[in-house]
């Protein structure tokens, strides 16, 4: 069964940005949506390995640093060429000011 | 006589490929001057407002020296229209494509798209095709084999890249490419870039423009007029030499297979009007090592990190002088290329990866 584990706290995050969370070997992004929700996806990018935490957020999408694809990160899905593969996305909640997310 | 040490394979599915593979210079990390995420977030911010205007600038002075050429045809007063029209559609219309492409110019999606395709279209370029050749040429910026948009190979040819300024090469690559394709046969070096699910994207875009371009014809002959071939297809010939005296600027002459782009990519001050018709691509080291970052944002982002980077060229005059010998050396030793000086106040380059024995080429 998948686990939930603190990824950062709420402040750690500002408004309509992304951080990076690595864990177990693994790396995820960590999102605040501008109305104040929480997300997390895969870190990496499908089309190439860039880090999602270095791109931007603008309202509900996410921009690779390398090559401008988009997707939704509230549901991962890719938003045309250059990314043609869904990101995976991981429940998030909020517990006494933590980010959890279920991995 | 000095001989080159290796021969460069620019196939994309050949011997170079293998080995760029294999040493792992494909898909690698690239060196990236550092920058605070909350100001590169700030230079990264989109907006609309600039590229609106600079796009009404442009839709109208294309349409306005498009009318002069149909009020002036028959006279030289037609001249300086030609000269406008044709620089607006055959060169500036490559800024549009690259910008747009990157998904950078304006905020809103649609618009992006609306000008990629109205700009590859006039530069005879499948747009399918070419988002994914240009996100090839971010990944493996002139790694030879992998890199698809390497203006100048070595040992450079410069008839070819004397003739480029006229289009006429790029012409006949370009519309039997698109012929091609509209008969749904792809390259096995287009097939090494662009996803199996995307091909067949790639012949519709294709068989539209060739459709355009058919219409144009028919056009003509009903009219008995070369007008609308003056005005569609044709200016990539009379009109190409802007996109070519500053797109060959971008890396020729420097190095290739490395993993920074001080090294294999040049930044040139540019006039207030070249700059409008490239769209500030002029700060190319700024562009490829941040693609994130819009053009309009691109003048700020080199007042950060130019303590990082080589020395910009002046002018493209100076830029041009300062390769040409290196070009002439190329001819018998592929191997050299023009180091560009770090100031003391950047990080030094990685030598153990950029090294090049250039001693042969002094003899």
């Amino acid at each position: 069964m998948a686990d939930w584990v603190e990824a950062c706290a709420v402040d750690d995050i500002e408004e309509e940005d992304v951080i990076r969370f690595d864990h177990g070997g693994r790396s995820f992004a960590v999102y605040r949506s501008p109305d104040d929700e929480f997300f997390a996806t895969d870190g990496y990018c499908t089309h190439e390995r860039a880090h999602l935490a270095d791109g931007l957020v603008m309202d509900d999408i996410i921009e690779c640093p390398k090559h401008n694809g988009r997707f939704n990160y509230k549901t991962g899905q890719a938003k045309g060429a250059p990314v043609c593969v869904n990101l995976a996305t991981y429940p998030v909640r909020i517990e006494a000011g933590k980010v959890m997310i279920q991995i | 006589m000095t001989t080159a040490k290796t021969k460069r394979d620019y196939s994309l599915v050949g011997e170079s490929t293998r080995r760029a593979i294999e040493t792992g210079l494909a898909s690698a990390e690239w060196y990236h001057t550092d920058v605070p995420r909350k100001t590169m977030k700030e230079l990264m911010q989109r907006s609309d407002g600039p590229a609106i205007r600079d796009t009404i600038i442009w839709l109208a002075a294309i349409v306005g020296s498009a009318a002069g050429i149909v009020w002036l045809w028959g006279s030289w007063w037609v001249v300086p229209f030609l000269f406008v029209y044709g620089v607006l559609y055959g060169s500036s219309s490559d800024s549009r494509w690259h910008e747009c492409g990157h998904g950078t110019a304006f905020r809103t999606r649609w618009m992006n798209d609306a000008v990629y395709h109205i700009a590859s279209f006039m530069l005879m370029r499948n747009p399918v095709q070419w988002r994914w050749s240009h996100a090839r040429h971010h990944t493996d910026t002139i790694i030879v084999g992998r890199d698809a948009e390497i203006a100048v190979m070595r040992p450079p040819d410069l008839l070819k890249a004397a003739l480029a300024f006229t289009g006429i090469l790029d012409f006949r690559y370009s519309l039997p490419t698109l012929v091609r394709q509209a008969f749904g046969t792809l390259s096995e070096d287009e097939k090494s870039y662009i996803p199996e699910m995307e091909r067949h994207k790639a012949v519709v875009a294709a068989r539209w423009h060739m459709a355009v371009y058919a219409t144009t014809i028919v056009f003509a002959i009903a009219l008995r007029s070369w007008i609308p071939l003056v005005l569609v297809g044709l200016p990539r010939l009379y009109g190409t030499w802007h996109m070519v005296m500053t797109g060959l600027l971008q890396h020729i002459g420097l190095a290739d297979n490395v993993v920074d782009h001080r090294l294999n990519t040049r930044t040139v001050y540019m006039n207030p009007i070249s700059r409008f018709i490239y769209w500030n691509m002029n700060y190319h080291v700024e562009h490829h090592m941040f693609p994130m970052v819009p053009y309009h944002a691109l003048p700020r982002l080199h007042e950060l990190i130019k303590h990082d980077l080589p020395e910009p060229n002046p002018s493209m005059w100076h830029a041009y002088r300062e390769v040409w010998p290196v070009l002439l050396r190329q001819l018998k030793y592929e191997d050299y290329y023009l180091k560009r000086e770090l100031p003391p106040t950047a990080r030094p380059y990685r030598g153990e990866f950029h090294e090049v024995d250039m001693s042969a080429a002094a003899e």
